[in-house]
């Protein structure tokens, strides 16, 4: 292995700095005893006060419900459509309608999202006209948007765990007379559970952080919070949403911790199996 | 495929939601962009009207003579493409740091390049305001250092709509770019080096050409989105100049008129999707030709 010369390993110092600062400041400014939030108040700070009013302050609190509701059911709904569309995708081979299920499935993945936004809302309006479904917009609205833009990087997350391993175990067990469905929940779906477990993670924050798309399909008083958030600080900065940004920090990392010590404890289970099955064929 | 029932229930299922949520509107969208606004719920008139069909190009027509659209289009595309390079200049060096890393450091490194993206881009977007405010940090510290004597103007120009978007993007491009760097065959690059070659010349006759393809895809996953972009140039761009979603948004929102936010959005999806996806195709055909 070559080691990467100064100037790539320079690059990459300054770029996780420049990646990280913004963070740090939040945190570090969250705790600051000032309405200038950037002008550190040596004299009073630290100090939770901002973490007190953020706990008190009701709209918030009901957005972050609303938002961990949707987020929550989003998931849940991507994960499902988007594995069934990955096993079409990786599984099904050629059939007709293939590049038409591949496009609406990569195209989510760069659409700007005020035209995704835009295109549904104008879907649910004329719905409504027709068909009377759904009856004004709101949570439901939302949960369904969510679901539909969020599947498609779920489904890309499964396709390519199903590219990474051969249809052979698969296609033994249908040999063996296996039942395609009890293939699918014997074999395949454990093959897959650790993709399955990272779209559902990657569909609830692609969810819960949603403003713009959230924004087109909302009712009134279907506020998320991000929504609550853009229109505080929009009219500039606010040191309750420092300390709200901190919370969401903390939280984010330590779920990333979680998952990551759980998924190499599962790996390492999965290799010790091996090595017994290995052992007991000997 | 077979036709087995069970088979087409999976395949059924997830493409008849796409169809229903994802391309009809599309349709719709297209549908009303030829219609005229009206004072009504929905606000737009019928396209069939009395049994005729009746489109409107008006919504066209303005898009063209009223210069704040091209203006603002214009502007969003140089918008996204400064910051696009940006994050190739950024981005490459980064990615070839950690491809070139071993194998333990590559995972952590990999994990700090992605774990920002984890927590709220709204958030993170917010924290250069701080930054970069008249009595930000960023001013602060220059004038503590004696740099500057009085504050630069950098919230709310051109400069932090570029920061803002290298920022938020940035994993979207080192991500491809190390993948594609990761499987170069290292003793091609010894050969070339062992043979007399400059490291930059092995950089740039090896390595950038086997990379290209790697830059064209970080760079979509960038560009497009950029060009639409509402969060970053609401929160840290100009007034004067909106860029286009934007002004989608507001023709939408503040100006109720439907019809013409429709076909501002049918005219970005001719400018931009629809050539890119073309693109890809012709890429994709020319790479299963080659294998």
């Amino acid at each position: 292995m070559r080691s990467p010369g100064i100037v790539p390993r320079t690059a990459l110092v300054c770029g996780l700095i420049f990646l990280y600062v913004p963070i740090l400041s939040l945190i570090v400014f969250s705790f600051n005893n000032s309405r200038l939030v950037t002008v550190w108040d040596a004299a009073r700070s630290p100090t939770l006060r901002w973490y007190g009013e953020l706990l008190a302050n009701a709209q918030i609190l009901g957005a972050a419900g609303l938002s961990i509701q949707i987020a929550a059911i989003s998931a849940c709904g991507a994960v499902v459509l988007g594995t069934l569309a990955g096993v079409t995708l990786a599984r099904f081979g050629q059939f007709r309608g293939r590049t038409l299920l591949l496009g609406m499935t990569t195209a989510p993945l760069v659409m700007p999202e005020v035209i995704t936004g835009l295109s549904l809302l104008l879907l649910f309006v004329a719905l409504e006209q027709v068909i009377g479904w759904p009856r004004g917009r709101g949570m439901l609205t939302i949960t369904l948007a969510h679901v539909t833009f969020s599947m498609a990087y779920v489904t890309v997350v499964v396709q390519s765990r199903l590219a990474g391993f051969d249809e052979s175990l698969e296609e033994a067990a249908m040999d063996l007379g296996a039942r395609p469905l009890k293939v699918f929940l014997r074999i395949t779906l454990p093959l897959i559970a650790p993709a399955l477990l990272s779209g559902w993670l990657l569909a609830f924050t692609l969810s819960w952080d949603d403003l713009v798309i959230s924004q087109f399909v909302a009712g009134p008083g279907s506020s998320t919070l991000p929504m609550v958030i853009f229109s505080k600080v929009r009219l500039g900065v606010s040191p309750d949403v420092n300390a709200l940004a901190t919370l969401m920090v903390l939280l984010v990392s330590t779920g990333i911790a979680v998952a990551s010590v759980w998924m190499r404890f599962q790996s390492r289970r999965r290799a010790r199996d091996l090595q017994l099955a290995a052992a007991a064929n000997v | 495929m077979s036709g087995s029932p069970g088979k087409r229930i999976v395949a059924g299922v997830p493409s008849l939601w796409l169809l229903v949520l994802f391309a009809i509107p599309f349709l719709i969208v297209l549908k009303i962009s030829f219609s005229e606004v009206r004072l009504a719920m929905p606000p737009y008139s019928p396209l069939l009207e009395n049994g005729r069909l009746q489109p409107h190009l008006s919504n066209y027509a303005f898009l063209f003579t009223d210069p704040l659209y091209v203006r603002s289009l214009l502007y969003s595309l140089k918008v996204a493409a400064v910051s696009t390079l940006l994050c190739i200049l950024i981005g490459y060096p980064m990615a070839y740091a950690i491809a070139r890393s071993g194998a333990t450091a590559r995972n952590a490194l990999l994990m700090m390049i992605v774990l920002p993206f984890w927590t709220s881009f709204l958030l993170r977007v917010y924290a250069w305001m701080g930054l970069l405010k008249n009595d930000g940090v960023v001013n602060n510290v220059l004038m503590y250092l004696g740099l500057i004597h009085r504050p630069l103007v950098l919230l709310n120009t051109d400069f932090a709509v570029y920061i803002g978007i290298v920022y938020s993007y940035l994993p979207f491009m080192i991500l491809p770019l190390y993948a594609n760097l990761e499987k170069h065959d290292v003793t091609l690059l010894e050969a070339a080096a062992d043979l007399g070659a400059h490291p930059f010349a092995v950089f740039r006759r090896i390595t950038l050409p086997l990379s290209l393809p790697g830059i064209a895809a970080g760079s979509l996953l960038v560009f497009i989105p950029a060009v639409g972009e509402y969060i970053i140039p609401s929160l840290l761009g100009r007034s004067d100049q909106l860029m286009i979603g934007r002004v989608l948004s507001d023709e939408f929102f503040e100006n109720r008129d439907w019809p013409v936010a429709s076909a501002v959005a049918i005219l970005m999806l001719l400018l931009l999707v629809v050539p890119i996806m073309l693109l890809q195709r012709v890429e994709r055909r020319t790479l299963e030709a080659a294998k």
